[in-house]
């Protein structure tokens, strides 16, 4: 990523633009834009150990039989899968945007502190080794799912003990790096940027740091319970000592609700920078998408135990559980009917970024749908832990999420590199992983519908043509993945020059204000925004 | 971009909808429901789905509108306009008014789903790693116990056997005792766990429900037909949690009644005279049962384990140790490991699996434990 800040400095007494070179450059970096820079990084290299995972998964379940992995291997993959996507791939890329992009759109220079802005980054490497370590500890890594449900963690192996301390460690970095985000925004605006003139993006980062720092410490307290009752003789999770594994799944969803947001909140913010650019029209009702990101964000605290339906809970409480789950579909609706509406009369391109940010829109409200469907309480006890749920997450967090990372990565590598990615290679990249993404996906639903429960190794056999078609269309959405990287790769090193604005329907204070690439401080003197 | 982009996406589409109709045998809805309650929540999915598309359909549709003719390369030029609060309040109003209408008939369901009361039969599925067990608790066949695992052949699902596999419509779905329920009667099950959270599941009688460790929760069925239905453990529960299927079968009231007669005769001739003496060798082939049973699928066959996860008996020190460390290991199992405790089976069959245990592979104690020495330390 040299090419990103080309430039050379001569002015040694220059303190502020001074800089380590080499590997020194980034470990003890405290610029926000090399920090930005290693979170995607890493992003993108989990993302391809998670994938890896993935793919080990679908190569299994290609066929009904157990061909490739053992059962507690595959169980271990279905694990670490889920936890490097959710904690190391996607929360970790979105946290490299803010870094990047927060300082530029408020006119500040950096984040608000720099140097634990390098504390939060750093954490990560180490959790990351402890998840893999994990899979190399006697007995493998812990085949009890990404959620870590008592006592099924109580009872696993030292592989458990890793994890817990990983996830330790990767809440310390989240609820820094959104302690860091919080103090930016509220004090290092530019004189005149109101909170109601930030750019969308800014707003969901916000709202989604709060949303952080509430619940990561919620789920440190529950892995903490689950290492206390497997090693210092509590008995949280355990019924024979006077507690309850449900417990266990209480607190777990209490944080990992508003997670589901975390991560969905961001890419709302990125798809509403993306689509107002190439409507060349403003984006259509902000005061209303930052109520409703905030009505999100403020119900996703009330839903928790529609993940537990089938736990076992009083009828009255199901009752209550799918009332306020269908309601955050009120505003879901109003920011996918905005984002609509800012298309609406508009004068529209399709470069990369807006293909990615249309798929995000078409392929997110199908998963809201689907989720929608599951909050019905007597559809859920038919669907719940089967792979229709399998198919309705993947779509919100690969064609929601994902998506949206990628349309951010097209639209911003301009500023961040100075340089254009390929039109035309960017565009064979989206339409391969749409195809690709949905025949992996979609299928999955029809296997939930009929019944095939998810984190099996093994399946009868009326589940096999669509399972044969999920794993190759997983390979194929894999395989897309490494043309993304030659994209990028390929635009650092020797991408044609891009221009200051280089959308012309782009208005926010990082393409009117600053030339690309951005310099080292975004802005040392601040600008007046009227 | 380009119609040449529309046109490939348009080339999907028509590709998606004939491959599903080439695919009309394929299953792509819920299983056919067998109970009353089940077509109330299959008709419920299909109201809901159906909503689902046509707002889908219409708000894509604008958009769809929009991709094409407000779009640069036909000229169209932007408006500027971004706020419209009579808009924001209608498209908030009304997704609210028709969430409403979802959830009368949803709470009506749910509402019939959880009324458990006045069943005619009541049974108890018990978790275990891997398996499950049932007990009759109250009405008719009351007192019948069995356990429930997967007969599918070893051979078959490791691919030993890839044409018994082929052959076999039942693969992975198939028990050695199948749960026996008339037909037509209100059916409660009781769920619960010995070890961690199963969920007994069977999508065609529309029940799920998940057995908590040390809890007890509770579902209904009333099954419409006679038939053979098959669900399997939704809860992830370890290492064969996709291997430990449940299979009910629904009778006609008169072969449900003869049902529970060889039941009954078969417990009474089960049942183990309590001063028998018991020789070393029927206990070691007794034990050779309830190990295959309750036990090889941690410590295998060959009793060598899982190195790493499931230790080796052959050798153990435990097992070549004193008689009553062992006793009490497998009667209380052991804390934070995946070795439960194995408290629910008889005094004849734990004497039976642990001198089984302390004579095979390399253990040669020559030892006989005798029943009283369970009961002993029980």
């Amino acid at each position: 990523m040299e090419a990103v800040h080309g430039h050379t400095n001569d002015h040694s007494h220059d303190d502020h633009a001074h800089k380590p070179s080499g590997i020194m450059r980034w470990v003890q970096s405290t610029n926000h834009k090399d920090i930005g820079t290693m979170y995607l990084w890493f992003s993108f290299t989990m993302f391809l150990v998670g994938g890896v995972m993935a793919l080990i998964i679908r190569s299994e379940l290609f066929q009904p039989g157990l061909q490739i992995v053992k059962p507690e291997f595959f169980n271990s993959m279905t694990t670490y899968h889920g936890l490097i996507m959710v904690f190391g791939a996607i929360m970790p890329a979105f946290v490299g945007f803010a870094n990047w992009l927060i300082p530029m759109q408020i006119g500040a220079p950096d984040m608000a502190f720099p140097r634990m802005n390098n504390l939060s980054f750093w954490l990560l490497p180490p959790a990351a080794l402890l998840l893999i370590a994990a899979q190399f500890m006697p007995g493998g890594g812990a085949g009890v799912g990404w959620t870590l449900y008592a006592p099924l963690s109580t009872q696993a192996g030292p592989a458990m003990d890793l994890t817990i301390f990983a996830v330790h460690i990767l809440g310390m970095s989240s609820i820094m790096g959104s302690i860091n985000i919080i103090t930016t925004i509220l004090n290092m605006r530019a004189p005149g940027m109101t909170m109601m003139k930030m750019p969308m993006f800014c707003w969901t980062w916000l709202i989604t740091a709060y949303l952080l720092v509430a619940v990561m410490p919620v789920l440190a307290g529950a892995v903490t319970m689950t290492l206390t009752d497997r090693h210092f003789g509590t008995h949280f999770f355990n019924a024979a000592g006077g507690g309850d594994p449900v417990l266990y799944q209480h607190i777990f969803w209490f944080f990992g609700h508003p997670e589901v947001y975390i991560i969905a909140i961001p890419a709302f913010g990125v798809i509403s920078q993306v689509i107002p650019a190439f409507s060349r029209k403003p984006l259509f009702g902000y005061a209303s998408m930052v109520y409703a990101t905030a009505s999100i964000a403020i119900l996703s605290f009330m839903v928790w135990a529609h993940h537990m339906y089938t736990a076992g809970m009083p009828v009255e409480a199901q009752l209550y559980f799918m009332y306020a789950t269908v309601l955050i579909a009120v505003p879901t609706g109003v920011k996918v009917f905005n984002w609509v509406a800012t298309m609406w009369k508009g004068s529209l391109t399709f470069e990369t970024p807006m293909l990615f940010a249309l798929g995000f829109l078409f392929l997110f409200t199908l998963g809201g749908f689907t989720g929608l469907v599951l909050s019905i309480v007597p559809v859920d006890v038919q669907l719940h832990d089967t792979y229709y749920v399998v198919a309705h997450f993947h779509y919100v967090m690969v064609a929601g999420a994902l998506f949206s990372a990628f349309a951010g990565i097209y639209f911003w590598l301009p500023k961040w590199t100075g340089r254009m990615y390929n039109e035309t290679l960017g565009k064979w990249h989206f339409w391969l992983s749409l195809v690709f993404f949905n025949v992996t996906f979609f299928v999955q639903h029809f296997l939930g519908l009929a019944g095939m429960p998810r984190r099996i190794p093994d399946y009868a056999l009326q589940f096999a043509e669509f399972n044969a078609i999920s794993s190759i269309g997983a390979f194929g959405f894999g395989l897309s993945q490494l043309l993304f990287l030659y994209i990028v790769i390929k635009t650092i090193t020797s991408g044609e020059k891009a221009a200051d604005r280089q959308w012309e329907g782009a208005d926010s204070l990082e393409w009117t204000h600053l030339p690309s690439p951005a310099p080292w401080h975004s802005f040392e003197t601040p600008p007046v925004v009227k | 971009m380009s119609n040449k982009g529309f046109k490939k996406l348009a080339a999907a589409g028509a590709l998606f909808f004939w491959s599903v109709v080439a695919w009309a045998d394929y299953k792509l809805n819920l299983q056919t429901p067998q109970t009353l309650l089940g077509e109330k929540i299959y008709d419920l999915h299909t109201i809901i789905t159906v909503i689902c598309f046509v707002i889908f359909v219409g708000v894509f549709g604008f958009m769809f509108y929009a991709v094409f003719k407000h779009r640069k390369s036909v000229g169209h030029k932007a408006a500027q306009f971004h706020e419209n609060t009579a808009v924001e309040v209608a498209w908030t109003l009304i997704p609210f008014v028709i969430l409403i209408a979802l959830a009368v008939p949803a709470t009506g369901t749910l509402i019939v789903m959880r009324d458990t009361a006045e069943p005619d039969l009541t049974i108890k599925a018990t978790g275990y790693q891997w398996k499950w067990g049932y007990d009759y608790l109250k009405g008719e066949g009351e007192g019948i116990s069995f356990y429930s695992t997967l007969s599918t052949p070893r051979a078959q699902i490791d691919g030993t056997d890839v044409a018994g596999r082929n052959a076999n419509p039942n693969y992975l779905l198939e028990t050695d005792n199948h749960v026996v329920v008339p037909v037509g009667k209100k059916i409660r099950i009781l769920t619960t766990a010995a070890d961690v959270i199963h969920a007994w599941y069977v999508p065609s009688l529309a029940v799920k429900q998940d057995a908590v460790p040390g809890f007890i929760r509770d579902t209904w069925f009333k099954a419409e037909k006679p038939g053979i239905y098959r669900g399997q453990c939704a809860e992830l529960c370890g290492k064969d949690h996709g291997f430990m299927p449940i299979v009910v079968e629904v009778m006609e009231p008169a072969q449900y009644t003869a049902w529970v007669g060889a039941q009954q005769k078969k417990l009474a001739a089960a049942k183990v005279d309590p001063n028998k003496t018991w020789t070393l060798a029927d206990l070691t082939a007794h034990g050779e049962k309830v190990y295959t049973q309750n036990c090889v699928a941690c410590h295998q066959a060959t009793g060598m384990g899982v190195p790493g996860a499931f230790p080796a008996l052959s050798g153990s020190k435990v097992v070549n140790g004193p008689k009553a460390d062992q006793i009490k290991l497998v009667l209380n199992g052991k804390q934070g490991t995946a070795m439960n405790s194995f408290k629910q089976l008889s005094d004849v069959d734990l004497a039976a699996v642990i001198t089984f245990t302390r004579n095979s592979w390399n253990n040669k104690s020559g030892e006989a434990i005798a029943p009283a020495d369970i009961k002993a330390l029980r």
